[in-house]
C-alpha cells in the first residue's frame, strides 16, 4: 500500500486549492463567530470573514502566536461547548500556564488519519506491531502515534517512555516491527543493546518513525544502519494537533504536509510576507479541519522552506524542508520544548529577583543533557551549605515540574556568567546533531 | 561573646582559593580564623576578621557573594575537656550547633567559634555557666 488516502494525498493542485478554500472560508467564519480572541484580532485588523473567499486571501488574516493561546488559557480558543470536547492536551508553559489544545471526536479522527498516512508512507500496514515509546501524557506524542497506528489497524504496544531494558525485552518478546520514539532515544536503545551484548537480530524492527526533536541525515543513516530499519521523519506540534502534520516519504526530499487539513505558509520573519518556494522563513499553520480549536496563521517559529512541485513518490502534497532552526530561542531537549524565559520565571519564583543564568545543552552519547548555571546573589547566599543545597534542589524541582525534564543546577559565583553588550546570551548549545 | 563572621561563596575549582586569598592580601585583610565547608561544586569560606562590615563592603564591591553572620565565640583553657564542657552547656539547654571551628590564642587560650540555632540563648546560658567570649581582636 503506497498511500493511506490516495485521493487526498495525490489530488491535483487545483483540487487542493478548492478544498482548502472551502474549508478555510468555513473555518474563518466559525472562528469569528465562536472564538472571541479571533473576532477581536480580525476586527482590529479591519478584516471581516466576508473578505476571505479563497486560500489566496489567507495573508489578509492576522497571525496567531503562542502568547495568544496562553492569554486565553485554558479554553478561550475553543470554539465548541465542552460537551463536544473529548480530549485535552497541553504543552509546558511558564509556571502553571500551559498551552492547552482541545479536540472533538472529529479532530481525533483527522489526527489519527494523518498519523496513519505517515505510517503508510513509512511502509507499515495492518500486519505490523507498533511500539510507541513517546510519553503518554499531556504531551501529544504517545497518544498521537498510538491512535494513528490503531487507525491503520496495527497492533499497538503503548510502551511509553523509560526503562530501556524493558523496552527491548518487549521488542524481542512481542515482535515489534515499528518503533515510534525520538531519534535520540532510538540511538540510545541501539547503544544499550550493543553495550549489553544483545544481538540486533533478536529484535525484528522494520521501520522507525522518529520525531519531536531535530535530527540530521547523519543520524538517519546511523539509525538505519544500526537498527536495520527504514527511518521516517514525522513532524508536528501540539498547537496544530500533534505529530502527523508532515512526514518524509521514500524519496527523502522533504516532508509532505497534510495540507488538506493544515495550510502551511512560509513567511519572512521581519515583514510577515509569504516567501516564494525554496526561500526559508517562519512556518505558519492554519488548521482548516479542526472543530474544537481552529487555528489561524499560527506562527511556529520553526524555519523551513516549501516546494510545490509534485514528488516522485506520487504525492502532490506540498513539501517542507527539514526544520533547520528556530527564529526564536526555543530549545528542544529530549523532545521537550524549552524556552529560556520559562527557566527565568522559575528562577524568579525561587526568590531570585534578578536571575543571571546560563543554559548549557550537551549531548552525552545520544541523550541531551541540560545544565543551568545560576549566579548566586547576595540575597540568596547563606553561610550554610545546607541552605545552598536546598536552594539548588528547590530550583531543580521547580524546573522539573514546569518543564518536565531533569536539569542539573550549578550555583556559580556572581559575575562569572559572561555579559555581552546588549542582550545577555542565555544558551550555549554544544550539541552536534 | 557574639561576633560577626564573614562568609564567601567560592566555586570549587583549582586556584580559586588562592585568588580569594590574594584579594584578601591585596586589601590588607588579616584573618583571625577561618574554616571552609565544601561540596563537589562549591564551597563556603568562613572567616573571622577585625572589621567584618568594611571587609564585607570591599568584597561585595569586588563582586563576590558575601554575607555576615552572628556566631558564638567562647574562650577556653587549652587543655583536654574544655570543649566538652562548652558543648555540654549547649546540649543541656537544647541548643544545636550547626558548624564550628577553633583556633588558638596568643596566651595559652583556645577559642571555639560556633554557629548555633539560637545565638542569644547560647550567649545567655554560656555566660551564666561562667564562660567568657572573645571579642577584642
Amino acid at each position: 500500500m503506497r498511500y493511506f488516502n490516495e485521493h487526498e494525498e495525490t489530488m491535483s493542485r487545483d483540487e487542493m486549492h478548492a478544498l482548502q478554500s472551502e474549508r478555510l472560508v468555513e473555518t474563518v467564519n466559525r472562528a469569528y463567530e465562536k472564538v472571541a480572541p479571533y473576532r477581536a484580532k480580525m476586527d482590529a485588523a479591519g478584516v471581516s470573514p466576508d473578505d476571505i473567499k479563497s486560500v489566496d486571501d489567507l495573508a489578509k488574516l492576522p497571525f496567531t502566536a503562542k502568547q495568544d493561546l496562553r492569554d486565553n488559557y485554558p479554553y478561550g480558543m475553543t470554539a465548541v461547548p465542552m460537551s463536544e470536547v473529548v480530549r485535552i492536551h497541553a504543552s509546558s508553559g511558564t509556571t502553571g500556564k500551559q498551552t492547552v489544545v482541545t479536540y472533538t471526536q472529529h479532530d481525533l479522527d483527522v489526527w489519527a488519519e494523518c498519523v496513519a498516512r505517515v505510517l503508510t508512507a513509512a511502509g507499515a500496514t495492518n500486519e505490523d506491531i507498533v511500539q510507541v515509546c513517546y510519553g503518554y501524557s499531556m504531551f501529544t506524542g504517545g497518544l498521537g502515534a498510538h491512535c494513528g497506528a490503531e487507525k491503520l489497524g496495527c497492533a499497538v504496544i503503548p510502551a511509553s517512555t523509560g526503562n530501556t531494558a524493558r523496552q527491548i525485552m518487549m521488542m524481542q518478546d512481542f515482535g515489534s516491527t515499528v518503533l515510534c520514539c525520538t531519534p535520540s532515544y532510538a540511538l540510545y536503545m541501539y547503544e544499550y543493546m550493543r553495550d549489553n551484548n544483545i544481538p540486533i537480530d533478536s529484535i525484528h524492527l522494520k521501520y522507525g518513525i522518529f520525531g519531536a526533536e531535530p535530527w540530521s541525515d547523519k543520524m538517519r543513516a546511523q539509525l538505519e544502519e544500526n537498527l536495520h530499519i527504514k527511518a521516517t521523519d514525522i513532524y508536528g506540534l501540539s498547537e496544530v494537533c500533534g505529530p502527523g502534520v508532515a512526514f518524509s516519504c521514500s524519496e527523502g526530499n522533504g516532508l509532505h504536509v497534510n495540507e488538506d487539513h493544515f495550510i502551511i505558509e512560509v513567511v519572512d520573519p521581519k515583514t510577515g510576507m509569504p516567501q516564494p518556494d525554496g526561500v526559508p522563513g517562519e512556518i505558519c499553520f492554519t488548521c482548516i479541519d479542526k472543530e474544537a480549536m481552529p487555528l489561524i496563521r499560527y506562527n511556529t517559529h520553526d524555519i523551513s522552506a516549501l516546494h510545490h512541485e509534485k514528488c516522485s513518490c506520487g504525492r502532490t502534497l506540498v513539501r517542507m524542508d527539514r526544520i533547520t532552526g528556530r527564529s526564536d530561542d526555543m530549545l528542544i531537549i529530549r523532545g521537550v520544548n524549552v524556552f529560556p524565559s520559562q527557566i527565568e520565571s522559575v528562577l524568579l519564583s525561587s526568590g531570585n529577583v534578578d536571575p543571571r543564568y546560563l543554559i548549557v545543552v550537551d549531548r552525552k552519547g545520544t541523550l541531551d543533557e541540560i545544565e543551568i548555571k545560576v549566579e548566586i546573589n547576595a540575597a540568596q547566599f547563606t553561610d550554610q551549605i545546607r541552605g545552598l543545597e536546598e536552594l539548588q534542589l528547590k530550583i531543580k524541582k521547580n524546573i522539573e515540574s514546569v518543564l518536565g525534564i531533569a536539569a542539573k543546577i550549578t550555583l556559580v559565583e556572581p559575575g562569572t556568567i559572561e555579559r555581552s553588550v546588549g542582550k545577555t546570551q542565555h544558551v550555549i548549545d554544544n550539541r552536534k546533531i | 561573646m557574639l561576633i560577626k563572621q564573614l562568609s564567601i561563596f567560592i566555586e570549587n575549582r583549582t586556584g580559586r582559593l588562592a585568588e580569594i586569598a590574594s584579594i584578601l592580601a591585596d586589601n590588607n585583610i588579616n584573618l583571625r580564623s577561618l574554616s571552609i565547608a565544601d561540596t563537589s561544586k562549591f564551597g563556603v569560606l568562613r572567616v573571622i576578621v577585625d572589621d567584618p562590615y568594611s571587609v564585607e563592603k570591599v568584597l561585595s564591591d569586588l563582586g563576590l557573594a558575601v554575607s555576615v553572620t552572628s556566631v558564638v565565640s567562647v574562650k577556653m583553657n587549652d587543655q583536654p575537656g574544655s570543649l566538652a564542657a562548652v558543648l555540654k552547656v549547649l546540649a543541656d539547654n537544647n541548643i544545636s550547633v550547626e558548624y564550628m571551628y577553633a583556633f588558638k590564642g596568643n596566651s595559652g587560650d583556645a577559642y571555639v567559634v560556633m554557629r548555633v540555632d539560637n545565638d542569644l540563648a547560647a550567649q545567655n546560658v554560656l555566660t551564666k555557666a561562667g564562660f567568657k567570649g572573645y571579642t577584642e581582636f
